[in-house]
């Protein structure tokens, strides 16, 4: 029953819209200063890293994420250290291929703050950061496009979940971090490119899902339009 | 489409229903139980009532089984779930003794259907000890906490843990709520049943009559809080929090409605103080109703302008889901589940004071604008984040996950 994962491009290059339901766990790590994020950081399953970048995206959130990550977040909120949240805040997670790479430079982050303001050592945070992980259900929901504007066609019907797994998701399987969209574009040769192009130019992380999809269907509609004219 | 899942779906959208469908497929055929310790009556007894005729017109075979006992057991778990909650006192050992009895005779009843089930979700602290009465059960056995045992009284916890560690997984409402156990810790909020008497639409009569039963001016603001009378709810803070405000509104009227209160000693002694705090203000509105005054409590909800939950302490704060359901911004208290649900300037306002509650009321009342923006927007958060269809993804998504092998990723078809 368990397949293994691989990229929504199957034989005769058709598109396979996946779905996905995602469930958090406790870790039972909780962090009440920032020294004591620094040191569970150092030590935390990197789904749990994962979660705090992505999961909130389709957890129960309101609107724009003021920011990317729940690390920063919980800085400007749990901590009242702007300069640490903005700092925190422009960490892409995509750039880092490797989740320790990505982890290393959270801490890294974290402990040139703590070398300039001592009192973060000991401060106690307002609330404490809960340190949550994932399990991700991915499964098939026998949808199928031949081609860029058959799946055009279909983005509309296409669930926020699914935009996720596709859209999100993807980009921490594919070394490239890529979304599947382009990555099944590329297939194409060259054809899709400037498709490819605008996709690129979606930003994933503040929108709420529904937003996000409504952008994806428009730039799919938009470069059908703009090529049929 | 069957008949309920075409109902859900008018509210909870299409979308979602497909989601469900699909997921569902990969438990086809197999049998799920749930068991609990009362049919009706709580919030646990009213979920499953729904969850599990939904369930089977998914196609999963799902079967909803209720453990009795006598006196004794009740006060054992009565005892356990205050205890839990934080309210040290010590359970007596022929109290123990009952609880312990009354599973192993349960365990006679029910040990054909429970070894057989591939998932088994126990409800709560009563039927907890079943597991280790069912050596040959084949399927996973999950815990499902409902409530908040963050600062639990700790002789209760060790000897309820016993039972608890050899589950395959447990599950929370918040993080902030899980104890640490040897198995995986879900967490999945709870949710509201939008089809329920509590929660349905009412029409203007409906709510007309209920405002002249209880001599309510819907031409004059409303605020409300729906509640038991328990000192966490702060319903004389809430009093306050309203003469502060009526000082600038001198048309507010409150409503504190609750119900309960006859069988609990502490309860009717908040209930005194509450009426010694509303001294002869007609305004002010002290409503004591009976347990299943649901619809009379929705059209509560739906008279008030605003809802107010100014507790101190909080599990999840299901009366908030509610009052956000109906379209109403909440004032609640910036605590426990209450943080997830009231978003600060965009479903409510978080507060921690009476002083806090009443200048929030006044912003309110002096922008209807900003308040039905606020109420609309409270209603499309839980519309999209705690109705039942959601909590029922969510055991889906665990059961699959769990019969999978519990790994991080999980692939199907």
């Amino acid at each position: 029953m368990q397949a293994s994962e691989n990229s929504p491009q199957e034989t005769h290059g058709h598109f396979a819209v996946k779905d996905c339901a995602l469930i958090a766990i406790a870790t039972g790590k909780r962090a009440h200063s920032l020294k004591e994020l620094r040191d569970h950081l150092v030590t935390i399953n990197e789904d749990s890293i994962y979660y705090h970048f992505w999961g909130g995206l389709i957890q129960p959130r309101f609107e724009e994420r003021e920011f990317n990550n729940d690390f920063a977040s919980w800085t400007r909120h749990g901590l009242h250290d702007g300069t640490l949240a903005e700092k925190l805040a422009v960490v892409d997670p995509t750039e880092f291929t490797d989740p320790n790479t990505l982890r290393n430079e959270l801490i890294e982050l974290v402990e040139e703050r703590l070398e300039e303001r001592e009192f973060l050592r000991w401060m106690p945070a307002a609330k404490p950061f809960e340190f949550i992980r994932s399990q991700i259900v991915v499964f098939d929901t026998h949808s199928r496009a031949a081609n860029p504007r058959e799946l055009c066609a279909l983005l509309p019907h296409v669930s926020t979940t699914s935009i996720f797994y596709h859209f999100i998701d993807a980009r921490q399987r594919f070394p490239e971090g890529v979304d599947d969209f382009r990555f099944w574009l590329s297939g194409f040769g060259h054809e899709f490119d400037d498709l490819a192009l605008r996709l690129a130019e979606v930003d994933p992380y503040f929108a709420p899902m529904t937003e996000l999809r409504r952008n994806l269907i428009n730039v799919f509609q938009e470069y059908f339009e703009e090529s049929a004219s | 489409m069957s008949g309920m899942l075409e109902a859900y779906a008018k509210v909870s959208g299409e979308e979602v229903i497909d989601h469900l469908r699909q997921l569902s497929e990969p438990l086809a055929g197999m049998t799920i139980v749930h068991v609990n310790s009362t049919r009706v009556g709580g919030g646990v007894a009213e979920i499953l009532d729904k969850l599990v005729p939904l369930s089977n017109e998914l196609g999963i075979d799902t079967r909803w089984e209720v453990i009795t006992g006598n006196m004794e057991f009740y006060q054992c778990t009565k005892s356990m779930h205050n205890a839990l909650q934080g309210n040290p006192l010590r359970i007596p050992d022929h109290l123990y003794k009952a609880y312990e009895e009354t599973n192993v005779a349960n365990a006679e009843r029910l040990r054909g259907v429970l070894e057989e089930a591939d998932v088994v979700f126990i409800h709560d602290p009563q039927p907890a000890p079943l597991l280790g009465l069912c050596p040959n059960r084949k399927g996973k056995w999950v815990w499902r906490c409902h409530i908040d045992v963050s600062h639990p009284d700790r002789l209760v916890w060790k000897y309820l843990r016993q039972y608890l560690i050899a589950y395959d997984a447990s599950v929370f409402s918040l993080p902030a709520f899980a104890q640490p156990l040897p198995n995986l810790e879900y967490i999945i909020p709870p949710s509201i049943d939008p089809l329920s008497v509590k929660n349905i639409a009412l029409d203007a009569d409906e709510l007309h009559e209920v405002a002249e039963r209880f001599n309510l001016d819907t031409s004059r603001p409303i605020v409300a809080q729906i509640s038991r009378y328990d000192r966490f709810k702060d319903p004389v803070g809430v009093i306050r929090a309203y003469r502060l405000a009526k000082k600038f509104m001198p048309q507010l009227q409150l409503v504190l409605a609750g119900g309960g209160a006859s069988d609990d000693p502490e309860g009717e002694m908040v209930l005194e103080e509450v009426h010694s705090a509303a001294e002869e203000d007609d305004d002010i509105h002290v409503l004591l109703l009976p347990a299943d005054a649901h619809r009379t409590i929705n059209a509560l909800q739906r008279i008030a302008d605003i809802i107010i939950q100014k507790s101190t302490r909080e599990g999840f704060g299901l009366t908030v889901t509610e009052g956000m359901w109906k379209g109403k911004p909440v004032i609640g208290g910036d605590t426990g589940g209450i943080r997830l649900q009231v978003i600060d300037h965009h479903t409510g306002f978080l507060v921690n004071t009476p002083e806090g509650a009443a200048l929030r009321m006044r912003y309110l009342f002096r922008q209807p604008e900003k308040m039905h923006e606020m109420g609309a927007k409270a209603r499309e958060f839980v519309t999209d984040n705690f109705l039942l269809t959601r909590q029922l993804r969510e055991y889906l998504t665990l059961s699959v996950g769990l019969l999978h092998g519990a790994a991080n990723r999980i692939v199907i078809g």
